[in-house]
């Protein structure tokens, strides 16, 4: 059997001092680690909910993102055509969508920042069941109204329900605020989309995507057939789903090896304090680990023992860091969003996988800052040791 | 029966023959131990004595399989010990050696009874063997009572009882004494010498202890002195006979 797991934990009491600088090293790097993540997986999370498996995204062949795309009215009439398109009572569930940026001044800055403008079509909610209108009402065709995102009404200056506001050459009314289910959608602005383009001056005949309702998930590759062996047109067709997780790559990406950078310098700093701590629990504790190892202790469990003390160490480390950001969770922040330009307001996403890989992180930890203290105390010759004062 | 000359009986419980130790100091080289000589039977209690530095702890170590030597051979009960690889010699001092210190070497984060059992842990005694084993101990040595004290909250005659009690939980095959008395007031140390004779006579458990003091010495059945490396019968020593014939 091995050395009671008891002497470990009423020794890192007993040396709470020594111990507690390990463990702030290990919860600070903890904490910065799964806030990074968090923030990469809100980035995402916001970006991927906005998709459903029901829609299918078509853009121009060739185009990465909607911003970079151009699909024209004659285009827009052939969809419409297209076999596993679902209907509706005004006919096929496609709404044809321009999408223009627009600078709005931010509430907290008076900064401006660039705001998502969507021209939909009317029956946009039919066909994006996740949004639902919690204020007001929906935009009626042909008139200068729109509806904001619940980020954007308390993000933005002027997106208040019932305020006007100019954008393009048109004074807009907002008659509605609508909850995306903290989707990027969320962060933007609907309203007519032929009034729209023409408030900025662009053809109402052309738009950047269109999105469509399937009659089942299953029906995309009779659609993605149907589009892509048409020589009447040139389009690529993407689940909506699919289309916003590869939208989210790009900063997902930045931010995880961002944090992970962060996160490795400061999980540096970290080891080399659970090593001081175990090093100095080694040398105070020379005599004990001598008297162990005559009592008939072997060199295994005396490497164990110290690794149990590091690991013990580090996953209060660990939980504390963790405790420490579980308030972020929620809590909403902005970046650009490098697809579209425009301002993407998400929330820290703190997952139970997150805390456990976090916790993880901080073992790893231990056991870097651990192993050595641990063999060395396993090398201490037994006869010196055990005369120490 | 106690021998220093090297010819005892095959039937001894430990026999130790020519057991040298040098240690090395910069370019010199220090003879502790010189082909050094011990019989000791099963229930013997002999006392080792000697100045500072003559070599006593290095020979309680040798005899505990805490250190090896330099040239020499050890036989407890049979096992012939110097040439163990490290991990064997492990196994063999948690059977057969119980380790008495001088400055009792608890291990001040676990309770009386939790020092006792520690060398229980390493047997396949179930945990209520295990507390019977301790209960047991602490009995022999008059702390049952204060199972669940910590060291720090023991005076330094009962830390050094508790030890006795952690040296003969496991019922070795022989006690090492390295100064029992040796930071223990006279009482206590009278209580503690007290207690190991009651080991020997009444438990007959063979104790081999190292000390300073001439009156603890004069407790056990036989006391050795190391002189220039050698073991040294009392009566010999005052003669100027060493054993092995070298003055």
């Amino acid at each position: 059997m091995a050395i009671p797991i008891v002497y470990n934990i009423r020794s890192v009491r007993a040396r709470w001092t020594s111990t507690i600088v390990a463990v702030l090293g290990i919860a600070g790097t903890v904490g910065v680690f799964v806030a990074m993540l968090s923030l990469a997986r809100g980035f995402q999370a916001t970006l991927v909910s906005s998709g459903s498996p029901d829609n299918a995204l078509i853009v121009r062949a060739g185009a990465t993102s909607e911003m970079t795309s151009g699909v024209s009215l004659d285009a827009v009439k052939v969809i419409q055509d297209a076999p596993g398109i679902a209907r509706g009572a005004d006919g096929p569930l496609v709404t044809p969508e321009a999408v223009l940026m627009a600078p709005i001044p931010l509430v907290t800055t008076g900064t401006d920042a660039n705001v998502e403008l969507r021209g939909v079509s009317p029956n946009v909610l039919e066909i994006r069941k996740q949004v639902k209108i919690v204020q007001g009402r929906m935009f009626q065709a042909g008139l200068a109204e729109l509806v904001v995102g619940k980020n954007a009404n308390t993000t933005y200056s002027g997106l208040t329900l019932g305020n006007t506001i100019t954008l393009g050459s048109v004074k807009w009314k907002v008659v509605g605020v609508f909850d995306a289910g903290g989707s990027s959608f969320d962060s933007e602005v609907w309203g007519d989309s032929r009034l729209l383009s023409e408030a900025y001056n662009r053809p109402a005949t052309n738009f950047q995507s269109v999105t469509v309702h399937l009659t089942s998930p299953a029906a995309l590759s009779q659609l993605k057939d149907s589009l892509t062996s048409d020589p009447r047109v040139n389009l690529d067709v993407t689940r909506e789903i699919d289309y916003y997780a590869k939208q989210s790559t790009s900063m997902t990406t930045l931010i995880t090896r961002l944090g992970g950078f962060v996160a490795m310098i400061m999980a540096i700093g970290a080891i080399f304090g659970a090593l001081n701590t175990m090093y100095s629990a080694v040398a105070d504790r020379g005599r004990e680990i001598a008297t162990m190892r005559a009592l008939g202790f072997g060199g295994p469990s005396v490497v164990f023992s110290f690794l149990i003390e590091a690991l013990l160490i580090s996953f209060i480390g660990g939980a504390l860091g963790c405790l420490s950001v579980l308030k972020l969770n929620g809590l909403t922040t902005s970046t650009i969003n490098f697809q579209t330009f425009s301002n993407l307001a998400f929330a820290f996403k703190i997952t139970p996988d997150l805390l456990i890989m976090g916790i993880g992180f901080a073992l790893a930890m231990g056991v870097i800052g651990g192993i050595f203290p641990a063999i060395r105390a396993a090398r201490l010759p037994v006869a010196t040791a055990l005369r120490e004062l | 029966m106690i021998r220093v000359d090297g010819r005892g009986d095959s039937k001894s419980l430990i026999q130790v023959r020519g057991l040298t130790k040098t240690y090395r100091r910069g370019g010199e080289e220090i003879h502790v131990l010189q082909r050094l000589n011990l019989d000791v039977d099963k229930g013997d209690f002999v006392a080792f004595m000697g100045p500072s530095g003559s070599g006593k702890t290095t020979l309680l170590n040798l005899l505990g399989g805490l250190d090896v030597p330099s040239a020499g051979g050890i036989t407890v009960d049979g096992d012939e010990i110097t040439h163990m690889s490290g991990s064997k010699l492990t196994h063999w001092r948690a059977r057969h050696v119980g380790f008495i210190f001088q400055m009792y070497n608890l291990i001040p984060v676990l309770t009386a009874f939790q020092n006792v059992e520690l060398p229980l842990l390493l047997t396949k005694l179930s945990s209520s063997e295990r507390r019977h084993h301790v209960e047991t101990a602490l009995s022999v040595v008059g702390l049952r009572e204060r199972m669940n004290h910590y060291p720090r909250q023991l005076s330094g005659g009962q830390e050094q009882r508790v030890t006795i009690a952690r040296a003969i939980v496991s019922d070795p095959t022989f006690l090492l004494c390295d100064e029992p008395t040796g930071d223990l007031d006279r009482k206590s140390a009278d209580e503690i010498m007290a207690l190991i004779e009651e080991l020997v006579g009444k438990h007959g458990k063979t104790v081999l202890m190292v000390t300073h003091d001439p009156m603890v010495a004069a407790r056990a059945h036989t006391t050795l002195h190391l002189d220039k490396g050698v073991l040294v019968e009392a009566s010999q020593l005052e003669q100027g006979v060493v054993a092995g014939g070298v003055a």
